[in-house]
């Protein structure tokens, strides 16, 4: 029995790399504090609680903006409008892209053409050109449209992803010994497809969320996102424009906030591949 | 009696050229046969053929019967039923047969449940659980239980091989396809495996269409060999008269290059 000598089974354990402990300690503590905005915040977001365009202070840990509101609290909200964004970009992205994908990889060659060659002109359309036209077609911005507009932009990118991760698990034989055994289409794409697919999904989503979180602040800056009072940071890096150079704190604070998610995102997003694929980890 | 398998007339077609033509085979009860014949000759794709699983583009004509049931032209809907009792498969690559992140208790696992929903039963989780322990040691694979949650990946090729036909006998078939089952398998694991699979199909009384281009593996595993060239029949026979008369020329040179070879090997040792 030589194949009985070697036993490479062991318990794999999870590698757990310090960027990705780093990543998913940023994002943590946006969703933290982006959930703790609905229950409280220092100050209330709209009303002018000290001077105008004050530096940081123990009482203003950020500043205050040119209305005098209390600009940290402003970032709180803004993390919780980033992640709401995020969060609903990536589901409508994620439900639309893998639906899609799907259908594409499992069509016949002609239909499969012409979605491939569909999605190509899609995404070579930018985000957020394409979010633009949907917020300019929808009545009215808000931070509905925002998220239904970058989702939609980013569901060109998932679906042709799905698509062609799909293809390469349809081609394998074990999916060929599931249809022998009598799987049905249903069956394998739960069974095998997805499952074979998630890990290089969840990662893209990640990336996805960072890309939305980055969209929904230019939208606001552009004036095509939530519109006012919603505390984003895109309108808050757009209101401190203007007086950037005698108050550049307001226009760095939120800046800080926007990247420092952003980078988050990106770490978790690269760690994340070793947890959720068991072929990646150590042995 | 219907034979498990009977191909008549089997002509394949892909983009105007033509890859099998007028093969004609039967697999009955309990018989073991070998179809032989090198690289692009035809061979797995009359296995695809066989269970109406050829890839997209390619056009079959003449006759396949599963069972007693028409493959060719039948929706895929009614083979499907098929599949999972008449036939199953065993591929050349264990690590492509195998889902990479899946643990093998539930690759064994979702066929038992598959089969027992088919045949009406209900299975309950325990005793989905103690036949894929029977299945895992009935295919010789040590420590059942702590392979059972090992990804395909932490196994070696020839367990890997094995799982693949504990999936494959799971689907209790009374047709046993093995496509190339030993080739991608060193020398040692290769005469454990085909033991294994002689054993299983003695016992299980099921039939066995074994495809390979290796001729010595096809003469300890099969009673009856047929030979293929460029998608044609050229020989079939009983093993020992095709392997000590062969008619053909070309069958002629294949025994004549496995003499060779074992000549060669012998001469080494």
């Amino acid at each position: 029995m030589t194949d009985a000598i070697p036993t490479l089974a062991r318990a794999s354990s999870l590698r757990l790399t310090p960027a990705f402990l780093v990543g998913a300690a940023l994002v943590g503590l946006h969703v933290v504090v982006g959930l703790m905005t609905l229950l409280w915040t220092p100050y209330d977001p709209t009303a002018m609680t000290g001077g105008r365009l004050a530096l940081p202070s123990l009482a203003h840990w950020a500043g205050t903006d040119r209305l005098g509101r209390d600009l940290f609290t402003e970032i709180m909200i803004g993390a919780r409008i980033a992640l709401a964004v995020g969060t609903g970009a990536v589901a409508i992205a994620a439900v639309i892209g893998v639906t899609i994908g799907l259908l594409a990889a499992f069509a016949s060659r002609t239909v499969d053409d012409v979605l491939a060659a569909t999605l190509d002109i899609l995404i070579a359309f930018p985000t957020l050109l394409l979010a633009m036209l949907i917020v300019a077609a929808s009545d009215g911005a808000s931070l509905g449209t925002a998220i239904l507009a970058i989702g939609v932009a980013a569901s060109a990118i998932v679906a042709r992803l799905t698509r062609i991760l799909a293809r390469r698990v349809l081609a394998m034989d074990y999916i060929t010994a599931a249809r022998v055994s009598g799987t049905g289409w249903l069956g394998i794409i739960r069974i095998h497809v997805l499952p074979n697919i998630w890990p290089t999904l969840i990662v893209n989503f990640a990336l996805q969320f960072g890309l939305a979180v980055i969209a929904e602040a230019s939208l606001s800056y552009l004036g095509l996102g939530a519109p006012p009072p919603n505390a984003s940071w895109g309108r808050l890096l757009q209101e401190a424009q203007a007086t950037v150079y005698t108050a550049p704190f307001g226009a760095i604070a939120p800046g800080l906030a926007l990247v420092s998610l952003v980078i988050g995102l990106n770490l978790f997003a690269d760690g994340l591949r070793d947890v959720a694929d068991p072929t990646r980890r150590r042995r | 009696m219907v034979d498990l398998l009977r191909i008549e007339n089997l002509s394949i077609h892909y983009d105007g050229r033509s890859l099998v033509s007028g093969v004609s085979l039967s697999v009955n009860v309990g018989e073991r046969v070998g179809l032989i014949g090198e690289s692009g000759s035809g061979k797995s794709l009359t296995a695809l053929a066989a269970i109406g699983l050829l890839p997209e583009g390619m056009t079959a004509s003449g006759s396949v019967r599963l069972a007693g049931q028409e493959v060719i032209g039948t929706a895929d809907r009614d083979v499907v039923i098929l599949r999972g009792t008449a036939v199953a498969t065993i591929f050349q690559e264990p690590l492509t047969a195998l889902d990479p992140l899946m643990r093998i208790g539930d690759q064994i696992a979702e066929v038992l449940r598959r089969r027992a929903r088919r045949d009406g039963r209900s299975a309950s989780r325990a005793d989905i659980a103690a036949d894929v322990m029977r299945l895992m040691a009935r295919v010789a694979l040590p420590e059942p239980a702590r392979l059972a949650r090992a990804y395909p990946h932490e196994m070696s090729g020839g367990q890997r091989q094995r799982a693949a036909i504990a999936m494959a006998l799971a689907c209790r078939p009374s047709l046993l396809i093995a496509d190339e089952p030993t080739t991608a398998l060193d020398v040692t694991t290769q005469a454990e495996v085909l033991q294994l699979l002689e054993t299983l199909v003695r016992e299980e009384g099921m039939g066995l269409l074994f495809i390979s281009h290796d001729l010595p593996v096809v003469g300890t595993a099969v009673d009856r060999v047929l030979v293929l060239r460029a998608g044609e029949l050229v020989e079939e026979g009983a093993v020992a008269e095709v392997f000590d008369r062969p008619r053909h020329p070309y069958t002629i040179d294949l025994v004549k290059a496995a003499r060779a070879f074992d000549r060669a090997i012998g001469a080494a040792l």
